[in-house]
């Protein structure tokens, strides 16, 4: 594809400049982000495009004053570890006895599981908010992890990656007296290392950042969740407090744009369809 | 193979399955039974029949609702689809500048919804944003100071502009996919021939890459129709409703209303909608898979 555009000069700098561009589309908005956070209101009112003439803490401490964050991004973090490590931890038995065991009933519970693929949470949240005020656990950390806890597209994934596991280690491990669970737990899950890893953090991505469900099964601070605290800055901001909500963004941003570089290839794996 | 006790299999599946009935199956019951009563959550629920699914559609605002949702979905999946395969061909490339290109395209697709849509309210904000402030200058002098996002006639727009800038990593990187899997043998062979870069890509390239295509359609149009934290966030629907999408639509008759009864209406509605969608997709999805194998 490289001599697809040519080889003169103009070309050879026409590629990287494009790509640099579209690079700099992406950057930008962050560089702008950042830059705000560091300024003053009085700054943001005169100069809004200027970068801030000295690096001014006042907008974090502003943050760290009215979110508790470390309380909220421990329960975030809770939340998500817990979705994430709850849907590998489920998938795998449930994946085992769709791809390896053979049974009455198998084919319907496949489809069951298939037919879940359908329907997403915001088909879902308005009864499953009516039955957890039922039970009152609106507000709770049930009503943020329990409604994920079983992933059907988790569950469909390690079905696929069992099925090219030869049967006979499995038989092997029977024969010397594995229990299923051991089969399950012990030998199949660390052969399926990069499935579930991959399961993991595309949940754990997903959940850390959702803001649909939690402001939805919320109804205090109890169990409120960094990307609400901090689209709550906005509302409560009165007028162009802007660095504040940026600083805001940039906590809440930070921990997955950390974790996306150290595992980049994972989460760029998990996107691609098979 | 063979379990080894009959019950093994539904011990393995029961966690698993019994979750996705109550939180994904029940549910969709659960909505459609409350969609025949009239409910505030305060006073006893009264049945009203088809009534709420009558008021939905006399008002016209259900098909409003579905017509807007479904013209962002257009914008979005039009916008992610060209930059997406534009940006794949570009950045197809080895080195670790491509590398760095790739990766800064790819995460808008992983920070929050949250995030992304605070940030371009801001670079929105028509007195002091980067862009709204060039959007300002474009429109000359006289041009009302409020942002984009308060403008009826480009509300919308503007919103599925960010969802294009947020998704259009996710196509680039399955686009790559596929350009990396089409054998160079075949382009070099078209080369050979004669056929220019032009006419290679048109030829060659494109018709392989179809199936693709029509998968990050589907993807982008579903997620798309499910679009919530922009709204939510950056209009709150407005104005003038112009950026009422169907999920916001839904929320609003829950939490701001308290009409159990029209937002379960609402969501059986969304879920026949979605269910055509999603029968679309594994159309799509089956051509896909026959392309590959």
């Amino acid at each position: 594809m490289t001599r697809a555009l040519g080889s003169g000069p103009v070309r050879r700098w026409l590629v990287p400049g494009c790509a640099g561009l579209a690079a700099l589309a992406w950057l930008l908005p962050y560089a702008w982000m950042v830059l705000t956070s560091f300024k003053t209101l009085p700054e943001i009112v005169e100069h809004p495009l200027a970068p801030p003439a000295r690096f001014d803490l006042g907008a974090y401490r502003e943050v760290f004053a009215t979110v508790p964050v470390a309380r909220t991004m421990a329960i975030t973090f809770v939340m998500a570890v817990a979705i994430a490590g709850a849907q590998v931890a489920l998938a795998l038995p449930a994946g085992y006895a769709l791809a390896k065991l053979r049974f009455k009933g198998q084919k319907g519970a496949f489809v069951l599981v298939m037919a879940c693929l359908l329907v997403p949470a915001p088909a879902t949240f308005v009864p499953v908010f009516l039955m957890f005020a039922k039970v009152r656990l609106v507000d709770t950390m049930a009503a943020l992890v329990l409604p994920f806890a079983a992933s059907a597209l988790g569950t469909f994934l390690v079905r696929q990656a069992l099925s090219s596991v030869p049967d006979e280690i499995i038989e092997a491990a029977r024969m010397d007296g594995a229990s299923e669970l051991r089969i399950v737990y012990g030998i199949l899950g660390p052969m399926l290392r990069p499935t579930l890893v991959s399961l993991f953090l595309v949940s754990f991505v997903f959940h850390y950042s959702d803001y649909f469900w939690p402001l939805v099964m919320t109804t205090s601070d109890a169990v409120r969740t960094l990307p609400l605290s901090m689209a709550l800055l906005r509302e409560q901001g009165t007028g162009a407090r802007w660095h504040i909500v940026m600083a805001g963004n940039v906590v809440l941003s930070t921990p997955v744009l950390a974790l996306f570089a150290a595992t980049q290839r994972h989460l760029l794996s998990a996107v691609r369809p098979e | 193979m063979t379990p080894r006790s009959r019950w093994h299999p539904w011990a393995m599946l029961a966690p698993t399955l019994v979750l996705l009935v109550v939180f994904f199956i029940v549910p969709i019951g659960v909505a459609a039974y409350e969609s025949f009563f009239s409910w505030d959550l305060l006073t006893p629920p009264r049945f009203v029949g088809a009534a709420n699914y009558r008021a939905l559609l006399a008002h016209g605002e259900l098909l409003r609702v579905a017509w807007r949702t479904l013209g962002y979905s257009a914008i979005v999946v039009s916008g992610t689809m060209s930059l997406g395969l534009a940006l794949a061909l570009l950045v197809d490339r080895p080195g670790p500048f491509m590398a760095f290109v790739r990766a800064s395209v790819f995460s808008a697709y992983i920070v929050s919804w949250v995030a992304v849509a605070l940030l371009w309210m801001w670079m929105l904000d028509g007195e002091s944003g980067v862009v709204g402030g060039l959007l300002r200058a474009l429109r000359g002098p006289g041009a009302p100071s409020s942002s984009v996002l308060g403008d009826p006639r480009w509300a919308l727009v503007a919103l599925a502009t960010v969802g294009v800038w947020k998704l259009v990593g996710y196509a680039m990187i399955i686009f790559l996919a596929e350009l990396q899997s089409i054998p160079r043998s075949l382009l070099e062979a078209a080369a050979l021939d004669g056929a220019g870069s032009w006419s290679r890509f048109r030829h060659v390239t494109l018709p392989l890459l179809m199936p693709t295509a029509a998968f990050v359609a589907t993807t982008t149009l579903v997620t798309s129709f499910q679009a919530f934290d922009v709204v939510r966030i950056m209009t709150q629907g407005g104005p003038a409703r112009a950026t009422e999408l169907f999920v916001y639509a839904i929320y609003e008759q829950i939490f701001l209303d308290l009409s159990v009864g029209r937002a379960s209406a609402l969501t059986i509605m969304f879920f026949v909608m979605l269910v055509a969608l999603a029968a679309l997709q594994l159309r799509v999805w089956r051509g896909h898979a026959r392309g590959a194998s």
